[in-house]
């Protein structure tokens, strides 16, 4: 729908009302690609919550004094121990990697391909950058006696807690860095100005697709904002 | 309306509106870490940490995400569905209570 055709329609309430009782498409000026991704962020959404109330279930319900964050993932830097240091490092790598995401769209829509392409190549720089801090923590909490069914600082459950829900959000991490990359290629190749036919699909390549590979990042770093106050801080 | 013609702004002029979400973001989060670093405790702990967090997920989904210049019919939908998530969060909380008041039952008293 063109944006000449949606400045027509009424806003807010009014407008979502009319939207909905249109007798055609309910979602006005928002791409199918793109609906559908939200309605798959908003299932995610759901699983995610899943494991962070199991957590808030667990943690609230066990006898044992629950392990300090603060302590058992402090980094000793000179030999002073840094509460936090490396999840706040990855909080500002992903923050950093949100904002390139950001404006990789922005440059998209502007047709800019180089700006657009270099901005998702350094977004897929700074996910991987996360990753291989995250594994670095796994290996290091793994080597202190950290297993999901024991630990050395507390209540039992905090391993099988921290290995699923870090896990999960580093699945998602992974899965977006490999997708960032290969749309870095495709941006650079010049897909989305030549309208080129893409593997997954026989549709033509457009840059609302940088969009909705944008939304999937943006959420990622949603889901650690959540982890780092509920898993980290609390 | 003028939704979508702050989208078009937003998505093809101003680079601004991002730049300053993106600053905003790293203060919220060095704000957040701080109340670890300063080792506040109790109540007022668990309320900055909140409201960091809500200001954050926030400013992300409605600027990054461009959920702020969307249309109301998506807003609705994908944002109505979070208070189930709410009710959930209410159960468990009662839940949690009770599990942890008969295993203290049990396992110290022997019931």
């Amino acid at each position: 729908m063109s944006d000449h055709t949606l400045n027509k329609l009424p806003g807010g309430y009014k407008g979502m009302a009319a939207d909905m009782s249109s007798d055609q498409t309910a979602f006005k000026g928002v791409q199918w690609g793109k609906t559908m991704m939200w309605i798959f962020l908003l299932s995610d959404t759901f699983i995610f919550s899943c494991f962070l109330i199991s957590y808030m279930k667990g943690r609230a319900s066990t006898v044992v004094d629950w392990p300090n964050p603060s302590e058992v993932f402090a980094l000793h830097v000179g030999g002073v121990p840094v509460p936090l240091l490396l999840i706040a490092i990855m909080t500002f790598v992903l923050i950093t990697s949100s904002g390139t995401m950001a404006l990789a769209v922005k440059y998209g829509y502007e047709r800019n391909r180089k700006m657009c392409a270099w901005l998702i190549l350094a977004t897929a720089l700074g996910g991987l950058t996360f990753v291989g801090m995250q594994a670095f923590e796994w290996s290091k909490l793994i080597h202190e006696g950290v297993r999901p069914w024991e630990n050395p600082f507390g209540a039992k459950q905090f391993g099988s807690f921290f290995f699923m829900i870090t896990g999960f959000h580093g699945t998602h991490v992974s899965i977006g860095v490999i997708f960032l990359f290969i749309f870095a290629r495709k941006t650079f190749r010049g897909d989305f100005d030549t309208g080129k036919r893409g593997f997954f699909t026989t549709m033509k390549s457009d840059y609302v697709a940088i969009e909705i590979l944008g939304l999937y990042w943006h959420f990622v770093d949603l889901v650690w904002v959540f982890i780092f106050a509920f898993f980290y801080l609390w | 309306m003028d939704e979508t013609q702050n989208k078009q702004q937003a998505s093809t002029h101003k680079i601004g509106i991002y730049l300053w979400i993106w600053g905003l973001l790293f203060v919220l989060s060095f704000f957040s870490y701080m109340v670890d670093w300063i080792g506040f405790q109790g109540l007022l702990r668990w309320t900055l940490i909140l409201t960091f967090m809500f200001l954050k997920a926030g400013l992300i989904m409605a600027f990054f995400m461009h959920l702020f210049w969307e249309r109301y019919a998506l807003v609705n939908v994908l944002l109505w569905p979070m208070t189930a998530i709410a009710c959930f969060i209410g159960l468990m909380v009662a839940e949690a209570k009770y599990t942890a008041f008969t295993r203290l039952l049990y396992f110290f008293t022997g019931g």
